[in-house]
């Protein structure tokens, strides 16, 4: 670490001919939490008293020349984050400079191929996933419309690298300005390709030590519409077993599919699709997220409100199919739902459900199973029906409100056994009001709550119904204060009937925040794009600051 | 540890690196909605000052600053000739929602997409939404995190403060 360090700082120094155009910024992250013991909730306290997630971005660059690092510190990580996620180091770090349209890239890098469907490289801090790739990435734009992106290397995994290697190729063509076409359509033609190597290691089976994977898109844009259709195809990626039923021979496919068109005053889109035994790890043996190499997105909304997002969906890469619409119209000023200043609304319907009841293609000497390309009235998985209204009523008073109906299939989002408790269906309002008092000064009320039932339950274990209230002031521009209850005051367990009360204090100046917090966290899911992490229930204080320069 | 960073800042100090006040944009691509690619170092308002925002749809206070901003618009070009640039992170999962989004709600901004968020890494954003404005030269001469309502009186303020 401490030699890495050193050269890009060398290679700093050197660069000091070319002060007068270069240029060193970034950002700085640090989260202090203290861990409490609380029987009510079920919270632990941390042996440690107070653990700590740090970071910090360093960018240097000249003209067409950059050199980057992270340092990151968890000493040690936060208790929702991966435990293997322990000391300091500089995980990552590289150099990058581009010239007559060839960028090469040395060190980490980040990449997405197409959608997503069998490469992406990202960062998501609040997940604590980083899959960062360590390697040599070109990228080339040839001539007119055409462009090449290449790489090769290793994947990031906490504070080491996965032992899969990934060569991978992903080529993008407009056709129209390729063929200098004057037409009124659109056409951007993709494809791109992976492959893995890992050494076998099965004494039993022969399993292929390089699994490619590859995937063609199209898109096609005209006026106010806009389609895009991606494929994937993954070959056969068996993990180490000795048992034969556990080894699927089976290869894996995903499409995704979705069209748009909006102008003025209103929006639609509609997408479908469809994952089939499509996880591509970067080791083939390894369970879980930071293993993932590829990106399948769940077809939900990303829901902002706490009690939307009570019970979300996680994308089943190893088989699902999901469908979604989205519609957003503006209610005009001067009509009679439009009122003085306009009236948005966005309706939402979502709805993902197995391919069949096996789950996925299977392949080996006692089974052959190809499930059905489109079936709808398979197990449901995830449904939500949700309409936002989103108002300004005069100079003073603006509104938020959201009504939404969700059904969320808890045995087996979460893995657990089959009617132990059943798909639980959740009705959901809230009202998020705010009211300017005085220039600068402003006050917001969010109010809102959650009636659960639950559906084909052998054994009612739910929590029931929740409440929760939220005020907050703020001082623009530099200061806000909120406190906040949930209420669980449904709970089919008197004992459980439980308040988690949460204050918040916080002061911002420019690109700086500082952000202090005390109080109980629930314990539960929490998503982003379909990847969920399950965060422990705590009670304590919370420290953060933020700042980018 | 501390040896290394002890290290690590002499040599630092020691190399004499002086690192010019101007920052600028980054060397880096973003996309249209109508599916081009657009280096952001492109970006142009003719001597006029420039608004950069990164947003997302699934971002309550992104939304709230970009509508308050859309309402005083009109009147913020008038008197300073300013240019807002909306830069959307949305990834994959609800890209699709920027374009239909935007246009329902009547936003006169130039917006673009950062699907695996090369530029949000590259300008220092760890949290949306992050402003920036750019000067008539195209040096970023002044950022800030978050939005609480009001915000967008200082970000105005600090633009006139630039056209004067």
């Amino acid at each position: 670490m401490k030699k890495q360090a050193l050269t890009i700082l060398l290679i700093l120094c050197s660069f000091k001919l070319a002060a007068q155009n270069s240029e060193i910024h970034g950002d700085f992250s640090l989260n202090l939490q203290s861990y409490i013991e609380d029987e009510t909730i079920n919270a632990t306290a941390a042996d440690e008293v107070v653990l700590n997630n740090a970071f910090l971005n360093l960018i240097y660059s000249s003209n067409n020349f950059t050199v980057g690092l992270r340092y990151e510190s968890y000493l040690n990580a936060l208790l929702d984050y991966d435990s293997e996620f322990k000391g300091n180091g500089i995980p990552y770090r590289y150099a990058t400079y581009s010239i007559d349209g060839l960028e090469i890239t040395a060190g980490n890098f980040y990449e997405q191929f197409g959608s997503g469907l069998i490469f992406r490289s990202y960062e998501e801090k609040g997940l604590g996933i980083d899959n960062a790739m360590d390697g040599v990435r070109l990228k080339y734009r040839i001539g007119k419309g055409i462009s090449l992106k290449s790489f090769i290397g290793k994947s990031r995994t906490f504070f080491t690298y996965a032992d899969g290697i990934f060569r991978g190729i992903d080529g993008e063509v407009d056709v129209n300005e390729t063929f200098g076409l004057e037409n009124q359509t659109k056409y951007i033609l993709g494809g791109s390709f992976i492959s893995r190597y890992e050494q076998r290691s099965n004494p039993k089976f022969i399993i292929p030590q390089n699994v490619a994977a590859y995937a063609g898109r199209l898109n096609i844009l005209n006026g106010g519409w806009n389609y895009y259709g991606e494929y994937a195809y993954k070959i056969n990626d068996p993990i180490n077993s000795l048992q034969e039923r556990e080894m699927n021979y089976a290869s894996g496919s995903a499409f995704t599919n979705s069209i748009t068109y909006s102008q003025r005053g209103f929006g639609v889109t509609a997408e479908i699709h469809r994952a089939d035994n499509m996880l591509l790890l970067s080791e083939r043996d390894r369970i879980g997220k930071a293993y993932i190499m590829n990106y399948i997105p769940t077809l939900s909304k990303p829901h902002a409100y706490t009690l939307l997002a009570i019970y979300p969906c996680a994308t089943q890469a190893m088989g699902e199919l999901g469908v979604q619409l989205d519609l957003f119209y503006k209610f005009k000023k001067g009509t009679l739902l439009g009122g003085k200043y306009g009236t948005k609304i966005n309706l939402n319907l979502s709805r993902i459900n197995a391919l069949d009841s096996i789950g996925n293609s299977m392949l080996h000497d006692n089974i052959d199973h190809t499930p059905a390309l489109l079936s709808f009235d398979e197990e449901l998985y995830f449904s939500d029906i949700n309409l936002e209204i989103n108002k300004k009523v005069n100079k003073k008073v603006k509104y938020n409100a959201v009504f939404a109906h969700q059904k969320y299939n808890k045995d087996f989002l979460e893995g657990k056994t089959p009617g132990e408790y059943g798909t639980l269906s959740s009705t959901i309002g809230i009202i998020d009001l705010s009211y300017k008092i005085k220039k600068g000064h402003t006050i917001r009320i969010e109010t809102q709550a959650l009636f659960a039932k639950e559906i084909d339950s052998v054994s009612k274990k739910q929590e029931g119904d929740w409440i929760m209230a939220l005020a907050e002031y703020t001082i623009s521009p530099n200061w806000f204060f909120a406190i906040q209850d949930m209420y669980n005051y449904g709970n089919e367990d008197e004992s459980k009937r439980l308040h988690y009360m949460n204050i918040n204090f916080g002061f911002l100046k420019g690109a700086t925040r500082f952000e202090i917090g005390y109080g109980k966290k629930r314990e539960g899911i929490f998503c982003v794009g379909g990847v969920c992490k399950v965060v422990p229930s705590s009670n304590g204080l919370n420290l953060s600051i933020t700042s980018s320069f | 540890m501390k040896k290394s960073i002890i290290l690590l800042t002499t040599l630092l100090l020691s190399c004499g690196i002086t690192f010019s006040q101007k920052r600028n944009l980054p060397n880096i691509e973003v996309k249209t909605l109508k599916g081009n690619s657009f280096n952001i170092q492109d970006l142009n308002n003719e001597g006029n000052p420039m608004v950069i925002s990164f947003w997302a749809t699934w971002c309550k206070p992104c939304k709230k600053e970009l509508n308050a901003i859309a309402e005083v618009y009109g009147e913020w070009q008038n008197e300073t000739g300013v240019k807002l640039i909306a830069i959307s992170i949305d990834d994959t999962r609800s890209m699709s929602k920027v374009a239909p989004y935007v246009n329902s709600s009547d936003w006169e901004y130039d917006v673009y997409l950062d699907s695996n968020s090369d530029l949000k890494r590259a300008m220092g954003v760890s949290t949306v939404p992050h402003t920036f404005l750019i000067n008539g030269e195209g040096n970023i001469v002044w950022h800030h995190k978050g939005y609480i309502d009001g915000d967008e009186e200082e970000l105005y303020e600090q633009i006139e403060h630039l056209v004067k």
